[in-house]
């Protein structure tokens, strides 16, 4: 236990962690310090891609993150995806498409799908499912995650729904 | 820089003095690159932590760079800077290894440098660092030290690395020919490997290089299967022998010294070192009996 704090930043705002213990994941502060909820806790050894946050320009597994070594950094996490009451265009494509079923995976893969179109505005199938490899969905068989994928790259190439 | 810092329990280094000066203080400190592998150690209580020396964002420990026939790379490249496609130029093996590694997330965590103070058996990048005879530079607030890779992975999660040191960065040199790294594992994305197996070739000296991955305890050059396939080749045309493939394959599963365990048996391991070698060595040249 140490009493010196550290500052995380997490969607824009600075948050204070105090009285954290050094081996505290990133997953585990926003969850329980932060009182951001929205990354899930599932394998906290990286192979299911739940707990899927943007640190910088990268997507990481935040369980397989040192919080008290993530300081400095722009922390995006599914609450920062959207303003709040409103939703992102790959969360709309996610209903639209029925690509939720349990929901658990679901931020985790909207994290992670919001990076790929960031970085690749028309990604083909393969690249999306390179993309979305790290993302473990057992309910959906992700045929209609593959859907919400381009429904979601049409929308930010501008292109009008059918 | 201030004493307190270095006290804190986890000590972000700003740069590599920084980082030396920490361990230098703490020498048993937990070393912290992408942490894809000590992460999960911790969150399964398996890792006492407490002291960290998190060295992700020192700038001496980033990027790489050409020097002749070398390629220098920093202790902090990513496997996902590794699959682009300046280094994938120089070391293709070594981006197809980082393209074999967990999934996306991990790859942009996970770090060269990692790969090799884990020294696990199953390291994804070691049977192609191995085969380039790579060598380390190691560094502590003492002084900086070289070593090859085949001394410094020393056995099963077992490295020279000592107490106060890091490893800077990692030098291989840049062949001129083809290069195949493949990996056996149960689906195509988030697998440790079962078995691997990488085939370089130096066009330049006419000769093979390869190694395998997984079946040992550390990686195992098969050195006469190597001589076998340099003097089978026919370098002018990139041409080789059923039977000089099939003698390839068979000499590099007669190196490995595989275990089982619950990823997989020793008799599939050696099998699948069979397939893998013949398989790489097929996608390199053409078979030809004529």
């Amino acid at each position: 236990m140490s009493n010196d704090f550290y500052t995380l930043n997490v969607n824009g705002e600075d948050h204070q962690v105090a009285d954290s213990w050094a081996g505290e994941s990133l997953l585990w502060v926003l969850r329980e310090r932060l009182g951001f909820p929205g990354a899930k806790n599932a394998c906290e050894e990286g192979e299911c891609g739940s707990c899927s946050v943007r640190i910088g320009e990268e997507v990481v597994c935040s369980c397989l993150v040192l919080a008290g070594s993530a300081t400095e950094q722009e922390i995006t996490t599914i609450e920062g995806l959207s303003a709040e009451g409103e939703l992102s265009d790959v969360q709309q494509a996610f209903i639209d498409a029925g690509a939720v079923q349990c929901g658990f995976c679901t931020p985790g893969l909207l994290v992670t799908i919001d990076d790929l179109l960031e970085k690749n505005e028309n990604p083909d199938d393969l690249t999306v499912r390179e993309a979305i490899s790290g993302n473990l969905c057992r309910c959906t068989g992700y045929g209609r995650i593959l859907e919400a994928v381009q429904i979601a790259a049409a929308s930010r190439r501008g292109e009008k729904r059918e | 820089m201030p004493a307190a810092l270095i006290l804190m329990p986890v000590t972000v280094a700003r740069s590599l003095d920084h980082a030396l000066a920490a361990l230098e203080e703490c020498p048993e400190a937990i070393i912290l690159a992408g942490g894809t592998d000590v992460m999960v150690q911790v969150n399964r209580g398996s890792m006492p932590v407490d002291q960290v020396v998190a060295i992700g964002r020192i700038p001496e420990l980033q990027g790489w760079s050409r020097e002749g026939d070398w390629l220098h790379l920093g202790a902090g490249v990513t496997y996902s800077e590794m699959m682009g496609e300046e280094i994938s130029s120089m070391v293709p093996a070594l981006a197809q290894a980082s393209r074999t590694v967990g999934s996306p997330q991990i790859r942009n965590a996970g770090t060269i440098g990692g790969n090799l103070g884990t020294s696990s058996p199953a390291g994804d990048t070691l049977p192609t660092l191995f085969a380039l005879e790579a060598v380390l530079t190691i560094r502590s607030s003492t002084g900086v030290r070289k070593l090859p890779i085949n001394q410094f992975i020393v056995g099963v999660k077992q490295n020279a690395l000592q107490p106060g040191e890091l490893i800077e960065k990692i030098s291989v040199p840049v062949l001129e020919g083809p290069q195949e790294f493949c990996k056996i594992g149960p689906r195509n994305a988030m697998v440790i490997s079962v078995a691997s197996f990488t085939l370089l070739t130096d066009v330049k000296e006419s000769q093979v290089r390869s190694c395998l991955g997984t079946v040992g305890p550390v990686p195992i050059r098969p050195t006469e299967a190597e001589n076998l396939l340099s003097n089978g080749v026919n370098w002018e045309k990139n041409k080789v022998s059923s039977e000089v493939l099939e003698a390839f394959a068979s000499l590099c599963a007669d190196a490995a010294q595989p275990i089982d365990d619950h990823r997989g048996s020793a008799a599939y391991r050696r099998h699948a070192i069979k397939i893998l070698s013949r398989r790489a060595a097929c996608r390199i040249f053409s078979e030809d009996n004529s």
